[in-house]
């Protein structure tokens, strides 16, 4: 099982890169029982899209 | 309507500098950079309805000037001088995992309402400039050359020297340094 830790580690990675099947797996049994891996995966979407707005001057 | 394009750049300057200090932390290549961009904006005859449009054209083009600098500077961000912000790194980890690497609970993230609200307000703006201007600089820098300018991670690694396993440790890193500053200072506060 991975720890938090590695998790947040593939959580950002999978920004970055294609992770593998087996990563995958890992990831979505973890953030299926994990509330706060949860929670930080959708936080990498959202600081995505903010990095895409502030990033092209679509800001307020 | 036309854009009266003199008095507009004049009003955007302030922004541009910003947005080109935060990336290349050196005032002066900042400096350089937002001169290139205005002089181009000032040969270029595209016409704007409004600022906004306006102000992501100009965007754009100073988005490149920063790649052209960045590119001009080679391996600036070498592995050593990345470690040096590993002892924050460190650090971070420590207060947001336990020893088996779980959340320690104080640091377990929330959940955060309405993230598309939040990017109406120009206070939340301030607040993600303040977290962004927090991270080691180093680290602050190989995040937004990959968020920011877009560029894949092979490409910072060739810019920077640094390995690709190195690469996502940094973006890791500068993620969670993210993410946990917007969340103490605005999503579990008041802001949200």
């Amino acid at each position: 099982m991975l720890s938090c830790r590695e998790a947040t580690a593939l959580m950002s990675q999978e920004q970055d890169r294609p992770l593998t099947l087996s990563e995958r797996i890992g990831l979505r049994l973890h953030v299926w029982i994990c509330n706060g891996c949860n929670n930080y995966r959708r936080q990498m979407g959202v600081l995505r899209a903010a990095c895409r707005r502030f990033g092209s001057g679509g800001t307020p | 309507m036309e854009l009266d394009r003199q008095s507009e750049l004049a009003a955007l300057r302030p922004d541009l500098l910003r947005f080109a200090r935060l990336q290349l932390r050196d005032a002066g290549a900042a400096e350089d950079a937002v001169q290139e961009t205005l002089l181009a904006a000032l040969v270029g005859s595209q016409h704007f309805e409004s600022r906004s449009s306006y102000k992501t054209w100009l965007i754009a083009i100073l988005r490149n000037k920063i790649i052209d600098i960045i590119r001009g500077q080679s391996r600036e961000v070498s592995a050593s001088s990345l470690a040096d912000d590993e002892a924050g790194d460190d650090l971070l980890a420590e207060s947001l995992f336990d020893r088996g690497g779980h959340w320690q609970s104080a640091a377990k993230p929330g959940r955060w309402a309405d993230p598309e609200a939040s990017f109406e307000q120009r206070q939340f703006w301030i607040v993600f400039e303040a977290c962004l201007d927090h991270l080691p600089a180093k680290t602050a820098r190989v995040f937004m050359m990959r968020e920011f300018l877009g560029l894949e991670t092979e490409e910072i690694c060739k810019e920077t020297g640094i390995s690709s396993s190195n690469c996502w440790v940094v973006l890791h890193r500068a993620r969670t340094g993210l993410r946990t500053c917007l969340e103490t200072r605005w999503f579990a506060g008041a802001g949200a």
